[in-house]
């Protein structure tokens, strides 16, 4: 392979075939990918089995930089996806894969990331079954784009969802809030936090699993964009109910802490890229407490807060004085006179 | 015509008004009524030749409480001749009256409760018509018992001669009582068990065993220990968290003050009148007081029993006592027994309580007298308010208008007439509590004075809560009827609330005006972003304002952060007017910061925004003389322990610290290379400070003057309560242009609803 990519690789013809034959069927091989024909051929009794319905999602993956510590653009372009399938209990099994290449990418970066996204697919046991690949002049895409979409069987006894919430059930958080937010701001910025700063990107389905049984658990969403502050209002948007959150209870690094510190920002508006959101009633709370911490992803899992009937989603300090959260507008504004 | 119609409007209800012309109108042996209504009292006589003599007394032999405003005579005709002088019962009409504030103990109430020989000997609720509570207790009006928390009380016999006797002090005082029929003190334990016994003996012992206090007063609750006490006061700080913000310290009387304070005739007489505010003094060396109750400040707030329940605690007391707001930091102090356990829990060890309810919360008003005698308000609140002041002639009548202030030191406004009622002060309003207290409180004047609100005046922040409500409540009435929503720049409104204050109208044109504070929103220009001021010079009137020079700007991170941490405006001082010095040189004045984290967040707009503040370069000189923690722990802090070093210099350096002005703005980038090469103590730098910005103010005002042909300059802003500050900068401007100072209302941010209103009205026309 050359060393950089160029036009040619995403022209149809020779360079492309190359492509394909040596990155992405070596790093994403399974039964379905490798007939290599227009679509994927997937057989729905093996979906039927799970459940009635079908889990479809997608999402494009734009960051930079494309590679940082815990993860990279093809983990994040993986898990994200995934996670999202996930969050309504369907364990995602397969994803397409499209990619949108600057001219000029070094191959051996490229690498590094497909390798990157068959580990973790693997792992998660999806397997990546249909895909494009673009290659764009220079300055007409940055980097790399990834864009990938996925399914997978809800099972019949789940039907998760914001509307099931009530007043009195209890918020979970799987971990530490803001590491993926805080590590990509430090890198983007160039604010050179040294050492301990690193994504938490990685898939969710595993804590998705342990929640199944319980009857308890009301909705999941998982708290990427907008950290969790986005995903309670979306919930108070949609269940009519409030969102009363502990500030001392937000489980945050002390990496994180000071990065927010430093710049006058607040973790919970942070992005995740693996962390999700429980809502669960009172009765199971510890129970889904207990299976979250047992699993690899959700040792840190904790309570931050309750629902109740405000319709507003409040942030309660460690003296007891609540403040509304508000969806950020910008920046955040200076009032101290 | 064989009579006479006499119409008073002002603070004549509740003060013994009536009875006072009952008194007069028997000793002139004049035959006719009086009574109440909603404009106020009307008198109606048969003529007679004391006519003339009856109103010469009217005028002249107020009850203390009361005001007159205005005063119509006209003619009456009596349908039959009235026989003597009657007063008849109240009549309900349209509300054209005003509500009294809150009044101290009076002598002669004060005589009774130490009277062994008098019915409420002891009585911690005795009152009259010259004292005691009014705003705090009135649910509606006209001010008549049934409409106050008195109404669960039933008046016993001794108490209903009395009230229904014209010629007692206490004839129709509505909360009038006794310990037969009236409310009761008792003590309960932190969890609001009844402690049986007496209740003053009970907290006099918690007392002397340094515990902590909380006691129900007049307009909220307050936290009490033994102000000598150093562990005492200690175990009130960690339990509310303060560790620097200074409390309040109650002596039993004058005298009691002079081995803490000092005290001139006026601070003496302030401290004693019926407001009884809490008074800044300035502290005296080997006080008895222990060092913690207002860390490295140089003045102390003192205040004088305003209840007679704290009169009989500060009587049984032998030693000075904290009397704090007992709120846990951030929430506005609870009104209800139960909310206090509940707020209160795991702060105080014992509880007074009392069984008559608050229904305002007013805390105590804070004030200053400086060394010329001139007053000045910090806090405007217990016995101040709801005092109106009189709109200038060529005012419109500002009925309809409310305007919300600002969202720190919060209070509110509304039009009334040919007046404006600044509510109390209502705190910050960052959280929920306070915030629901504040629309509380609103709609409690809304009712209270039957108003009905079309324009909405609030700051042009769009994050301030108070313009979020504004904004509500006006989308809310759009409908009904025709609202207005007005937004007014934060300096303007501190300008116009001192032109207000100070009587000027409309019509007297232009102002110079120095507006000096922390940060306030400015959207002026409406293709332009919105910028951030705080240490502007106006050319200003009521109905616009101009920057014509001031402060240079800064960059700041982090948003409110910036204002907490004054090294960081330290930093932004250095980098805008130092930009040479090396990254090594900063660290070394700085400290161990993250120092190029910041420099990268300015250079990519991560937070930071520009700013002109005036507060900010105090925190700055402040940081830099190494005399303020990396974090403050109350708003203005740095500032406060700035002005309490300059205090205490005693030798001036011949040194002097350059900051020149060119033109109309402060060089700032001379001031700090002259600044870090300055020799000299702390106190002589800090000394030195506020005579080198008194100087440069001075003469950019002066400049002013000569350009624009003014002759008079407005002083406002929360950063006049520098009391250094502002005598220095008299001082260098005295002969030369005339100064306008604020009075009877805050130049913080607690003063500006006043100026919102004015500028609102002043722009409708």
């Amino acid at each position: 392979m050359p060393e950089r990519i160029t036009l040619s690789h995403g022209s149809g013809g020779k360079a492309t075939q190359q492509l394909i034959d040596e990155l992405f069927l070596h790093y994403f091989s399974n039964p379905f990918l490798n007939q290599l024909e227009d679509q994927a051929r997937l057989p729905i009794i093996q979906l039927a089995a799970a459940g009635e319905l079908l889990a479809f999602s997608t999402d494009s993956y734009v960051i930079d930089p494309i590679i940082f510590p815990g993860g990279d653009i093809g983990k994040l372009a993986v898990c994200g996806t995934a996670n999202d399938v996930a969050m309504c209990g369907a364990k995602p099994s397969f994803l397409s894969c499209s990619l949108i290449i600057e001219e000029g990418l070094p191959f051996e970066t490229l690498e590094q990331i497909v390798s990157s996204m068959a580990a973790t697919a693997n792992a998660a046991g999806i397997q990546i079954v249909t895909g494009d690949t673009k290659v764009v002049a220079r300055g007409s895409a940055d980097k790399l784009f990834i864009n990938t979409s996925g399914i997978g069987t809800i099972p019949n006894t789940i039907r998760w969802g914001a509307d099931k919430i009530a007043p009195g059930d209890q918020i979970i958080v799987s971990g530490t809030l803001g590491d993926h937010g805080a590590t990509i701001l430090n890198l983007r910025e160039g604010l050179g936090l040294s050492g301990l700063l690193k994504s938490d990107c990685q898939p969710l389905y595993p804590l998705v699993e342990v929640l199944l049984p319980l009857q308890g658990v009301k909705a999941l969403r998982d708290a990427t964009r907008g950290g969790v502050n986005a995903v309670l209002h979306e919930f108070s948007h949609r269940s009519g109910c409030g969102f009363k959150v502990n500030e001392a209870d937000l489980p945050v690094t002390a990496e994180v802490r000071s990065v927010c510190e430093l710049l006058g920002l607040e973790p919970i508006n942070f992005a995740n890229e693996g962390k999700l959101i429980a809502i669960v009633a009172k009765q199971d709370t510890d129970a889904a407490l207990k299976a979250l911490q047992q699993t690899e992803g959700g040792a840190k899992a904790t309570i931050i807060g309750e629902v109740n009937d405000s319709g507003k989603v409040t942030l309660c300090n460690a003296f007891g004085g609540h403040r509304w959260l508000d969806l950020p507008s910008g920046e955040p504004m200076p009032r101290i006179c | 015509m064989n009579g006479t119609e006499i119409r008073v409007k002002g603070k004549v209800q509740g003060v013994g008004f009536r009875p006072f012309v009952w008194q007069i109108a028997n000793a002139l042996e004049l035959s006719g009524d009086v009574l109440n209504d909603g404009a106020g009292v009307l008198i109606r006589l048969l003529n007679n030749r004391q006519l003339g003599l009856f109103q010469q007394k009217l005028m002249q032999e107020l009850p203390p409480l009361a005001r007159i405003d205005a005063i119509t005579v006209t003619d009456f005709s009596w349908d039959s001749i009235p026989r003597g002088f009657t007063i008849r019962a109240s009549l309900a009409t349209a509300m054209d009256t005003q509500v009294v504030p809150d009044a101290a103990t009076c002598p002669q109430c004060l005589a009774e409760l130490h009277d062994h020989n008098n019915r409420r000997y002891y009585y911690p609720f005795i009152n009259c018509t010259h004292c005691g509570p009014r705003f705090t207790i009135i649910q509606s009006l006209p001010y008549d018992r049934p409409n106050t928390v008195m109404s669960p009380f039933p008046l016993c016999k001794d108490c209903l001669t009395e009230y229904l006797s014209p010629a007692d002090r206490r004839y129709h005082a509505q909360p009038v009582a006794c310990a037969q029929c009236g409310p009761m003190v008792y003590v309960t334990d932190s969890q609001g068990a009844i402690i049986p016994g007496n209740w003053l003996a009970q907290t006099i012992t918690a007392l002397q065993q340094g515990l902590i206090v909380a006691i129900k007063s007049i307009g909220g609750f307050h936290l009490a220990c033994d102000a000598t006490n150093y562990a005492a006061v200690q175990l009130l700080r960690n339990r509310k968290r303060r560790q620097y913000k200074p409390v309040a310290v109650m002596v039993k009387d004058i005298p009691a003050i002079e081995n803490v304070a000092e005290t001139s005739v006026e601070q003496q007489k302030l401290l004693t009148s019926r407001v009884a505010p809490i008074v800044l003094l300035k502290s005296k060396a080997h006080s008895a007081l222990a060092e913690n109750i207002a860390p490295h400040l140089s003045e102390i707030g003192i205040m004088l029993p305003s209840n007679p329940l704290l009169h009989l605690l500060a009587h049984a007391f032998p030693r000075p006592l904290v009397m704090t707001s007992a709120n846990r930091s951030g929430l506005p102090p609870a009104l209800e027994n139960t909310e206090a356990l509940l707020q209160l829990k795991g702060v105080a060890d014992r509880f007074v309580m009392h069984n008559r309810e608050i229904i305002q919360r007013c805390d105590d008003s804070l004030m200053r007298i400086d060394q010329y005698g001139r007053q000045e308000v910090i806090r405007r609140s217990r016995g101040l308010v709801p005092d109106a002041l009189e709109l200038p002639d060529d005012f419109p009548d500002a009925d309809g208008y409310l305007a919300f202030g600002g969202d720190l030191k919060s209070a509110f406004a509304i039009g009334k007439g040919r007046q404006i009622v600044v509510s109390q002060y209502l705190g910050d309003l960052s959280n929920i509590e306070t915030q629901q207290q504040y629309q509380k409180t609103i709609e409690h004047y809304r009712d209270l004075y039957h108003l009905d609100i079309r324009h909405y005046v609030a700051d042009q922040h769009p994050g301030y809560f108070s313009r979020q409500l504004a904004d509500r409540q006006a989308a809310q009435q759009q409908n009904v009827s025709q609202a207005a929503i007005h937004y007014v720049q934060h300096h303007h409104a501190h300008v116009a609330s001192c032109l207000i204050e100070n009587g000027w109208r409309l019509g007297q044109g232009k102002v110079l005006a120095l507006a000096l504070d922390g940060l306030g929103f400015a959207d002026v220009e409406s293709n332009s972003q919105p910028q951030f001021w705080g240490g502007e010079l106006l050319l200003a009137d009521y109905r616009q304002s101009r920057v014509i020079g001031g402060f240079p700007a800064v960059r700041l991170v982090g948003g409110d952060i910036a204002a907490r941490q004054p090294w960081r405006s330290y930093y932004a001082h250095l980098k805008a007017f130092i930009p040479q010095m090396t990254a090594g040189e900063m660290q070394r004045l700085i400290g161990n910061k993250p120092l190029r984290q910041l420099d990268v967040a300015m250079e990519r707009n991560i937070n930071s925004c520009s700013i002109r503040s005036a507060g900010r370069l105090f925190d700055a000189v402040a940081a830099s003389l190494g005399v303020v923690d990396d974090e403050i722990e109350y708003e203005g802090q740095a500032a406060c322990q700035l002005q309490a070093l300059a205090c205490r210099c005693l030798n001036l350096p011949d040194n002097e610290i350059k900051m020149p002005v060119s033109g109309l703005s402060l060089d700032l980038t001379t001031f700090w290379h002259s600044w870090i090469e300055c020799a000299g103590s702390v106190e002589q730098k800090a000394y030195l400070f506020h005579r080198a910005l008194a100087k440069a103010l001075a003469q950019m005002v002066q400049n002013a003057q000569l350009h624009y042909q003014i002759q008079h300059v407005v002083l406002t802003g929360g950063v006049f309560h520098n009391s250094l500050l502002r005598t220095l900068l008299k001082q260098e401007l005295a002969g030369y242009i005339q100064i306008l100072e604020h009075k009877n209302y805050s130049c913080g941010d607690n003063g500006i609803a006043l100026g919102q209103l004015a500028v609102a009205l002043s722009q409708s026309q």
